[in-house]
């Protein structure tokens, strides 16, 4: 949802999260400023407070998780490093899921108070544009508040998509239920092939968790293929079983429970092959749809892109209508990131009201993977650079590196692996950072800072490296 | 010392000649060595290592590999996995109560991994058929090292050797006290122990032992961690007393005598209360500072040129010292930071230009460092008085920030330190003259900065920047308090 004030600025945020950073921008300026936020519930009835997806049930609650993962590896690296404690060591599920949930809460908390210190209105309801400039916004108790206001910035986001079979809704669940999950989820299937889908099965595994993840067809689309092959290399040679070319067509409920007994009839993708499984949970994250078909962009003209709901706007973030803007996951084209979104909306509101020319750059974003193996990237694949500038054009060099906590513990040598794609024709430009690793993404976020400078393969190489640090091997 | 004098046994005779004779088988010399050998010379190395005091010998790879970084970064390890393991209680494992550690378990894994890379140098060494004498080496004169026949006139030198801990003078000092050159081989648990000194290596040393259990203290006569920033300085002291370790600050010890329990008893002075105290440890480790044993080279003999305070061989920027063949390298050379990253560099470059067709000298401008802490500090640049100095206060920006770790908050850790600046010229296009980080992963954080500033990154391309989240590193992007602001610099929300 979105909203608006009298005469001034509206923001448009369901899933505001980060988005408070910048409204709270636009309040700076005096701006009256509204926000509607409202979180419709999950098919299981799950529902969260105010921050938007990183906060509730995206960013923060996985890398929560994926640290609590990480620390059972911590447990049995340290016992190599003379701790010593009992063998059998158990994860409890309830316990972490509460304290991460509290966490959680306190910023939900805390966003609520922000919103108040800067005088911006805060309203839990639902918004939909109902004519020109005008909002509605319908709370929980269905009560309508019409608004109208200036401008309007929609950043709606998404939702995990559903597989549209029988028995998806009923009983399987998405990343929006898991974070929040009352009970251990027990033997899990994980549909998909994404990043949430693997960050997902990773860490569920990581906790000591029985879990298949069933792949249609590659992994992590989008990503440098040869890095997400390695990813599933080393997710399975840590006991996570793969499924691959198969697609789910039926989940019956064999047994009810907390949790309960489910059964996935599967097809090939490649012919006529049936398979059944039976699992304790069976978690869909095989996309997410952006939340812009209900909210009556067709009163005010806004165009989306029909077949993705996506919407197109301009290097301002602008959309068709002049007054309407768009930030975040929603965007055609665009990444779907939180710092990205935080980045665009706060350079647009210093555009509007305090008279900047920045725009939101978004060539060089830098990202990474929270898999058990972790992995940071900025800039090209090396088949997206090969596609560009041609394979002649283009220099590859890589390294498999073992991080010096792995020896004593004797873990995992020659699994780690990093490469750097640089442009031949420009002076041997830096166009591509790829690590994978332990901290990937502390190590990659300065990389993405030198990228952003223009660095090139020489100045990488007369940088002197920190000893001893993984991110060394890099330079 | 014993130095061999009769010609090498394989090979006797005229024909024993080199290109380059390396003196040192640590970062640097390997490094050169092997570069060296690249371009199909004959290269020979020599590293011997004199027992310390206490006894304690080691094998091939230098300081780093054996009495240094790699030990270092090991127990630094085994110690964050302690703290790892009351986290994890927090993050649903259930570990049964008591938790302890047990030294002989750590050290043995550790000095088994040095071995392996000991053994790893010399194979290497062989593959690139570089010669290598476990010898000590010292000049009979200019071109003769004592211990190898003559070579001839177009033999290079190039001297890594090592600089070693220096231990106080005072009565009891060298009999009963440790460095950490023998900490590492230590085979039973140090105990109560004390650290003398204000030097990264003995907050790191200090650390770790309070982060496997023991009862640490650390006496500095002044100011922690000189040379580097002092905020930052402040902050690692100030992290690792709320961690446990004990400070007992501007004091000196006077002597060191052993009890009948075959403690030691350590005396005083309290320079700020004028008192003399007095307590008593298992070790006494001095981490007083390094000075290089220039004497053994027998440099004078051959007119190699040393600073008269430092004892460090005088190098100028193609590492030439003052005898046209001799080349120095590494912790020994005067005026260079003292990194194993740095020595490897300079190793290599000085062997592409002796032997390859390069004229490039190694920059030792902006090399990026870090102090493996509990928490751990890393830097690239100008500390913040340093640039003050250099530019004067109304021409240097700081921004920084307290931040807090995402992984501390379900911990229910402290972040009170976690802090990070980066110090920036004024002037319109505001480039980046130093960054400072505290926090976890301090190393990984900082290294590709470093890069960044080494191609000039100014503060606009920093804010341009997108940051990744949900990680400590995107703080950086995201700084713009300054200091002269007076603003709280807090991170606030998630």
């Amino acid at each position: 949802s979105f909203y608006y004030k009298k005469k001034d600025w509206i923001s448009t945020v369901v899933m505001l999260g980060h988005m408070t950073d910048y409204v709270i921008e636009a309040a700076k300026y005096e701006k009256k400023v509204m926000v509607l936020d409202f979180v419709t519930p999950t098919p299981l009835g799950n529902s969260w407070g105010l921050g938007g997806t990183c906060v509730n049930v995206g960013c923060i609650p996985k890398k929560l998780m994926h640290q609590a993962a990480l620390l059972g590896q911590a447990l049995e690296d340290s016992r190599k490093f003379g701790w010593q404690f009992t063998e059998e060591v158990k994860h409890n599920w309830m316990t972490m899921t509460e304290s991460v949930q509290n966490y959680i809460g306190s910023l939900n908390w805390g966003y609520r108070v922000a919103l108040r210190e800067k005088k911006v209105t805060y309203e839990n309801a639902y918004g939909e544009f109902v004519g020109p400039h005008t909002v509605k916004a319908t709370n929980k108790r269905g009560v309508e508040k019409l608004y109208t206001a200036e401008r309007f910035l929609i950043a709606t986001g998404e939702r995990p998509r559903y597989l549209g079979i029988p028995g998806d809704k009923e009983y399987c669940i998405s990343s929006d239920d898991l974070f929040s999950l009352p009970y251990c989820p027990g033997k899990t299937l994980v549909v998909g092939a994404s990043y949430v889908a693997l960050e997902c099965a990773g860490f569920l595994a990581g906790l000591g968790l029985d879990v298949t993840v069933m792949v249609r067809s590659i992994l992590l689309r989008g990503f440098d293929q040869d890095i997400a092959n390695k990813i599933g290399e080393y997710m399975e040679g840590h006991g996570i079983n793969f499924i691959r070319e198969f697609v789910p067509i039926k989940v019956e409920q064999i047994e009810e429970g907390t949790p309960g007994r489910l059964k996935v009839i599967a097809k090939s993708t490649k012919g006529n092959q049936i398979i059944e499984g039976e699992y304790n949970t069976v978690l869909l994250a095989i996309g997410r749809d952006s939340c812009t078909r209900k909210i009556g962009l067709d009163k005010v003209g806004v165009q989306i892109n029909e077949k993705t709901g996506k919407i197109p706007v301009n290097d301002e973030e602008q959309t068709n209508v002049p007054y309407i803007y768009a930030v975040g996951d929603i965007l055609q084209d665009k990444l779907e990131l939180t710092p990205v979104a935080i980045q665009a909306g706060r350079l647009l509101v210093q555009r509007l009201y305090a008279g900047a020319t920045s725009k939101c750059d978004y060539v060089n974003v830098p990202t990474t993977v929270f898999t058990p193996l972790e992995y940071g990237a900025c800039g090209y694949s090396e088949e997206t650079a090969v596609e560009k500038f041609g394979e002649e054009n283009i220099e590859v060099y890589h390294s498999h590196f073992w991080p010096l906590e792995w020896t004593v513990p004797s873990r995992d040598n020659n699994k780690c692996y990093a490469k750097i794609i640089c442009n031949i024709q420009d002076n041997e430009r830096v166009i591509g950072f790829h690590v994978l690793g332990p901290n990937a993404g502390e190590v990659t976020q300065g990389f993405a800072a030198a990228i952003k400078c223009g660095m090139t393969k020489e100045q990488l190489d007369s940088t002197i490296g920190i000893h001893p640090v993984c991110a060394e091997v890099c330079v | 010392p014993v130095l061999l004098l009769e010609p090498v046994p394989q090979n006797p005779g005229p024909q024993n000649e080199y290109d380059l004779l390396v003196i040192g088988g640590g970062s640097g010399g390997l490094a050169c060595a092997k570069e060296a050998a690249q371009f199909g010379r004959k290269v020979a190395v020599l590293d011997y290592v004199e027992p310390s005091p206490q006894g304690t010998k080691w094998g091939l790879g230098g300081t780093c590999v054996n009495v240094g970084c790699i030990p270092k970064k090991l127990m630094h390890q085994a110690a964050l996995l302690g703290s790892a393991l009351k986290d994890a209680q927090h993050y649903g494992w259930n570990i049964a109560q008591p938790v302890h550690h047990t030294w002989s378990l750590m050290a043995q894994a550790v000095q088994n991994y040095v071995k392996s890379l000991n053994w790893g140098h010399r194979v290497q060494l062989q593959d690139k058929k570089v010669k290598y004498f476990n010898m000590k080496g010292s000049f009979s004169d200019p071109y003769t090292i004592r211990g190898l026949t003559k070579a001839g006139k177009e033999v290079s030198c190039c001297v890594i050797s090592a600089i070693l801990p220096v231990c106080s003078q005072i009565a009891g000092a060298l009999e009963y006290g440790i460095t950490s050159d023998d900490l590492f081989w230590l085979k039973k648990s140090p105990g109560k122990t004390l650290v003398v000194g204000a030097s990264y290596v003995s907050l790191e040393c200090a650390g770790f032992l309070t982060g496997i259990g023991l009862d640490t203290t650390v006496m500095m006569r002044s100011i922690p961690l000189r040379g580097f920033d002092q905020q930052m300085a402040s902050l690692v002291t100030e992290h690792m007393e709320s961690y446990g370790t004990k400070f007992l600050k501007r004091c000196f010890p006077t002597k060191v005598e052993k009890l009948e329990s075959n403690r030691l008893q350590v005396t005083w002075k309290n320079t700020d209360l004028g008192t003399e105290e007095t307590d008593s440890f298992d070790t006494v480790m001095w981490a007083v500072g390094r000075a290089p044993d220039t004497e053994a080279l027998n440099l004078e003999a051959v007119g190699v040129k040393t600073n008269s305070e430092t004892g460090k061989i005088v190098v100028d920027a193609s590492e030439a010292t003052s005898v046209p063949h001799i080349y120095a390298i590494g912790d020994i050379t005067e005026g260079r930071p003292e990194l194993t990253p740095t020595a490897i560099a300079a190793g290599k470059l000085l062997a592409q230009r002796l032997f390859g067709q390069s004229s490039e000298l190694m920059d030792y401008d902006n090399v990026p460092t870090t102090v493996f802490t509990p928490l751990e500090y890393g830097c690239v640049g100008l500390s913040e008085e340093m640039a003050v100095r250099c530019y004067g206060s109304d021409n240097i920006e700081v921004y920084h920030a307290y931040y807090k770790p995402l992984e501390f908050t379900v911990a229910e850790r402290d972040a009170t330190q976690c802090y990070m600046k980066v110090v920036c010229l004024r002037e319109r296009e505001q480039r980046i003259l130093g960054l400072h980080f505290i926090g976890p992963n301090a190393g990984e954080v900082i290294q590709g900065f470093a890069l960044g500033i080494k191609c000039g990154a100014t503060y606009p391309q920093l804010m341009k920047t997108i940051g990744i989240h949900p990680t400590c590193a995107e703080e950086i992007t995201k700084l713009h308090i300054t200091k002269r602001s007076g603003l709280d610099a807090t991170v606030t929300g998630c």
